[in-house]
C-alpha cells in the first residue's frame, strides 16, 4: 500500500493586529510576501513548522497549512484563494497589491 | 425617529468598553484567539481573508443625516474611504484594524448606533420594508416593532447561544419588500375583520444550503401578544433545535423535522406559560416608541416644476421612471439612489457620497435615509418640486444611475474579494454583467429582472430568489457558477430552479445575455417581466439557450 505522496506546503496565517495574510519563513519569521515563505516538502517537518506557528498566539491568528508550488522565484499559490490572498481584492487597489511586499 | 434612553445610552457604552478591555487582553496576550473569538463577533468583528471586517448593524435599514456622516468619518479615519451596505441592513468596513475597532465602536456610540448581534448565534439585526413609513401601500409603520423587537433581542440572556443564527424581518405592506417568507420569523403587519392591528407571522423561511420558503404559524396574530409570542417561538426552537449538526441547526429545519403542526402546538403550549410574565410593559414600551416614528410634516407645494423638468430632460425623465416609488403623501416620492453605478461594486458607498446623501436628506428629506436590503440607499420622503435639484446633486456624485430593479441593479454579497467563507468572488461577475448589458443598452428595454449573485452557498446574495439567482462555487479548484431561474423574493416568494451545469468566469456573462436573448423572444410584450414569462412558458426555451449543443445532441 503506497501512501499519496506529500504535497509541498507553505505554513499561512492572518497577522493579529492587522488581520492580513503572512507565511512563515524558514529563519522563522513571518513575511508579508509569499515569495519568502519555506516551501516545506517534508510531512513530519511541517508538523512541526504548523505547531511552531500556533505557539505564537500573540503575533498570528489561524495557522494552517496549504499546498504550494516551487518556482524557483520562492512558493507560489496553488488554488485561487490562495492566489487572492497573495495581492487583495479584486475590484480595488487595495491590500497588498498597492502595499508594496 | 427612534432616540436613545439612558438604558440605550449606558448599555451601548459598556458594551465598547468592556470590548477595548477585552482588546487590549488579547494584545497583551492574556486572551487566545480562542477566547477572544467569541467575543470579537458579539461586537460583529470578523477576521476575513485580507483583514478584520466589522458588520455595524443598522436597524430596520434607518439612518439619519448625523449618523451618516458619522459613517463617512469612520470610514475616513479607521477605514479606506468607504463602506459596504448589505443585505441585512448593515454596513460593513472590510479594513479596520484590531486596535482600532473600540474607538469606532465608540464612534457609532456617539451616534445611538452599535455592531451588537450583527453575528454569533443570537437574534441578528431586525430588518425591515426599506419604504417604511412612506409607501402608499403601507398598512402600518413596521419599524416601531421592529425597534421593540431590537430592544427585546438585545442581549436577551435566554437567547445569547441559540443553536444557530436568528433573523428577523417586518413589513407594514401587502407587497413584501423585505423579503419575510425568506427568514426565520417574518412579521406581516395586517388588519382582521374587526379592523384591529396583528401580525401574520411566518416562520422557518431561509437560504443557504437548504432554501426553504416560510410558513404561516399564526394567521392572525393581536399586537399585544407579539413579544411573548416570538419570545415562546424563538424558546421552542432554543430547546428543540439541533446542535449536533451545524447544517441543521437552522429553525426552518427544526420546523421541517417536527412539521408545523407540531411546531406550532408546543409554540402555543409555551405561550400559555410565556403571555403571563408580559404584563403590559412592553405595550408602554411600544407606544413611547411608536411616538418617535411620528410622521414628519409632509408640505403641500405645487408639483409644475417637477413636471417641468421632466419633460425637459430626457435623463431625469429616464431616472424618475425607474428610481421612484409611490409615496403615501400626496406631491411627495420615494427615491431610490442606486448605489450599482454600471461597472461598480454593488452597494460601495465613498465616504464622499455618504456625506452627499447626508446632505440631501437634511436639505430636502426629513433627515431621513434608508439602506435598502437591496443595496442601495432611499431618501424615503422627497417632495417632487425639489427632485430636479436632488437629481442634479445625485449626478454630480455619481449617485444618479437609472436602474433601480433593471438587471444591472444586482444584489451580490462580497465573495472571495473579501469574504473567508466564499468558494468564488461575486463582485467581478456583478460588474462585468452589469457593464455588458450598459454597452448593450438593452435594460430599459429588457425591464423588471432580479439578478442576484452569492458567492457561496450560504446564500447572502439571495440567488435563490433572484429571477437570475448566480451562485459562485469552487470546482476541482476553478471559479465555476451554477444558474437558478424563477427565483421570487416578494410576497409570492419562490425558490429558483437550477438550470443546468454551472459556467466558468468568463462563459457566465455570455451565459447571462442567452438567457435574456430567449426571454426577448418568448415574451408576450414588453409588459410580460422575465419571471412572468418563465413562470409561463418554464425552463424548457431557457435550457435551449444556455446549452444548445447538448439540446441539439438530444433532437438529432
Amino acid at each position: 500500500m503506497s501512501r499519496r505522496p506529500f504535497s509541498p506546503k507553505v505554513v499561512t496565517a492572518n497577522a493579529l493586529l492587522e488581520g492580513d495574510a503572512i507565511w512563515l519563513t524558514r529563519d522563522d519569521r513571518w513575511t508579508r510576501n509569499m515569495a519568502e515563505a519555506e516551501l516545506i516538502t517534508d510531512e513530519a517537518v511541517a508538523d512541526d513548522r504548523l505547531l511552531f506557528a500556533m505557539s505564537q498566539p500573540d503575533v498570528v491568528v489561524g495557522a494552517y497549512l496549504v499546498d504550494a508550488k516551487d518556482t524557483g522565484n520562492g512558493p507560489e499559490p496553488i488554488h485561487f484563494r490562495e492566489d487572492f490572498r497573495t495581492r487583495g481584492p479584486s475590484n480595488y487597489a487595495h491590500g497588498k497589491q498597492v502595499e508594496g511586499v | 425617529m427612534y432616540k436613545y434612553n439612558e438604558f440605550d445610552e449606558g448599555f451601548v457604552r459598556e458594551r465598547v468598553s468592556q470590548f477595548r478591555a477585552q482588546v487590549e487582553r488579547r494584545l497583551d496576550g492574556s486572551l487566545t484567539e480562542d477566547e477572544f473569538k467569541p467575543l470579537r463577533l458579539m461586537n460583529g468583528l470578523y477576521l476575513q481573508l485580507h483583514a478584520y471586517m466589522l458588520r455595524v448593524a443598522i436597524p430596520y435599514g434607518t439612518l439619519n443625516s448625523r449618523q451618516m456622516r458619522q459613517l463617512a468619518m469612520i470610514a475616513d479615519k479607521w477605514d479606506q474611504g468607504y463602506g459596504h451596505f448589505t443585505t441585512r441592513q448593515n454596513i460593513q468596513y472590510n479594513w479596520p484594524k484590531l486596535k482600532d475597532v473600540p474607538d469606532i465602536l465608540e464612534a457609532l456610540a456617539d451616534v445611538e448606533m452599535h455592531a451588537l448581534q450583527t453575528s454569533g448565534n443570537t437574534i441578528r439585526n431586525v430588518t425591515a420594508d426599506h419604504f417604511a413609513g412612506a409607501a402608499a401601500d403601507e398598512i402600518a409603520d413596521p419599524r416601531p416593532v421592529a425597534e421593540l423587537i431590537r430592544q427585546w433581542s438585545t442581549d436577551h440572556p435566554e437567547f445569547q447561544f441559540l443553536p444557530r443564527k436568528f433573523k428577523v424581518a417586518v413589513t407594514g405592506s401587502p407587497n413584501d419588500r423585505a423579503v419575510t417568507k425568506a427568514h426565520d420569523i417574518g412579521l406581516r403587519m395586517v388588519r382582521n375583520d374587526a379592523g384591529e392591528a396583528g401580525y401574520e407571522v411566518i416562520v422557518g423561511g431561509g437560504l443557504g444550503r437548504t432554501p426553504m420558503i416560510g410558513k404561516v404559524i399564526r394567521e392572525f396574530l393581536p399586537q399585544a401578544h407579539l413579544l411573548p409570542y416570538l419570545e415562546s417561538i424563538v424558546s421552542v426552537y432554543n430547546v428543540l433545535g439541533r446542535r449536533d449538526n451545524k447544517y441543521k441547526a437552522r429553525i426552518k429545519i427544526t420546523v421541517a423535522e417536527n412539521g408545523l403542526d407540531e411546531f406550532r402546538t408546543r409554540v402555543d403550549a409555551r405561550f400559555e406559560q410565556v403571555r403571563a410574565q408580559f404584563k403590559g410593559f412592553d405595550q408602554e414600551i411600544l407606544a413611547k416608541i411608536e411616538q418617535s416614528f411620528a410622521p414628519p410634516a409632509f408640505r403641500s407645494a405645487p408639483e409644475t416644476d417637477y413636471e417641468a423638468a421632466r419633460s425637459k430632460n430626457g435623463a431625469f425623465r429616464a431616472w424618475t421612471d425607474t428610481n421612484l416609488a409611490e409615496h403615501k403623501a400626496p406631491g411627495y416620492a420615494i427615491v431610490t439612489v442606486s448605489i450599482k453605478a454600471h461597472g461598480a461594486t454593488p452597494g460601495d458607498t465613498t465616504s464622499e457620497q455618504m456625506r452627499v446623501l447626508a446632505d440631501i436628506a437634511e436639505r430636502f428629506g426629513h433627515d431621513e435615509l434608508r439602506i435598502s436590503h437591496e443595496q442601495n440607499v432611499i431618501l424615503p420622503h422627497i417632495h417632487k418640486s425639489d427632485l430636479p435639484e436632488v437629481y442634479a446633486v445625485l449626478r454630480d456624485n455619481g449617485l444618479a444611475t437609472a436602474n433601480v430593479g433593471l438587471i444591472s441593479d444586482i444584489i451580490a454579497c462580497p465573495g472571495m474579494d473579501y469574504c473567508a467563507l466564499a468558494t468564488a468572488r461575486s463582485i467581478p461577475i456583478a460588474q462585468e454583467i452589469a457593464t455588458r448589458f450598459d454597452d448593450l443598452k438593452l435594460e430599459h428595454e429588457i425591464g423588471e429582472l432580479k439578478l442576484k449573485i452569492s458567492g457561496c452557498i450560504n446564500a447572502c446574495g439571495h440567488h435563490h430568489v433572484g429571477h437570475i439567482g448566480i451562485l459562485g462555487l469552487d470546482r476541482a479548484g476553478v471559479e465555476s457558477y451554477q444558474i437558478t431561474l424563477g427565483g421570487d423574493a416578494t410576497e409570492t416568494a419562490a425558490v429558483g430552479e437550477r438550470a443546468g451545469p454551472g459556467f466558468s468566469a468568463d462563459d457566465i456573462v455570455p451565459a447571462i445575455e442567452r438567457i435574456v436573448q430567449a426571454y426577448l423572444e418568448h415574451r408576450e410584450g414588453p409588459e410580460e417581466i422575465f419571471l412572468e414569462t418563465y413562470r409561463r412558458v418554464g425552463m424548457a426555451p431557457f435550457k435551449v439557450a444556455l446549452y444548445p449543443e447538448k439540446e441539439s445532441a438530444h433532437a438529432a
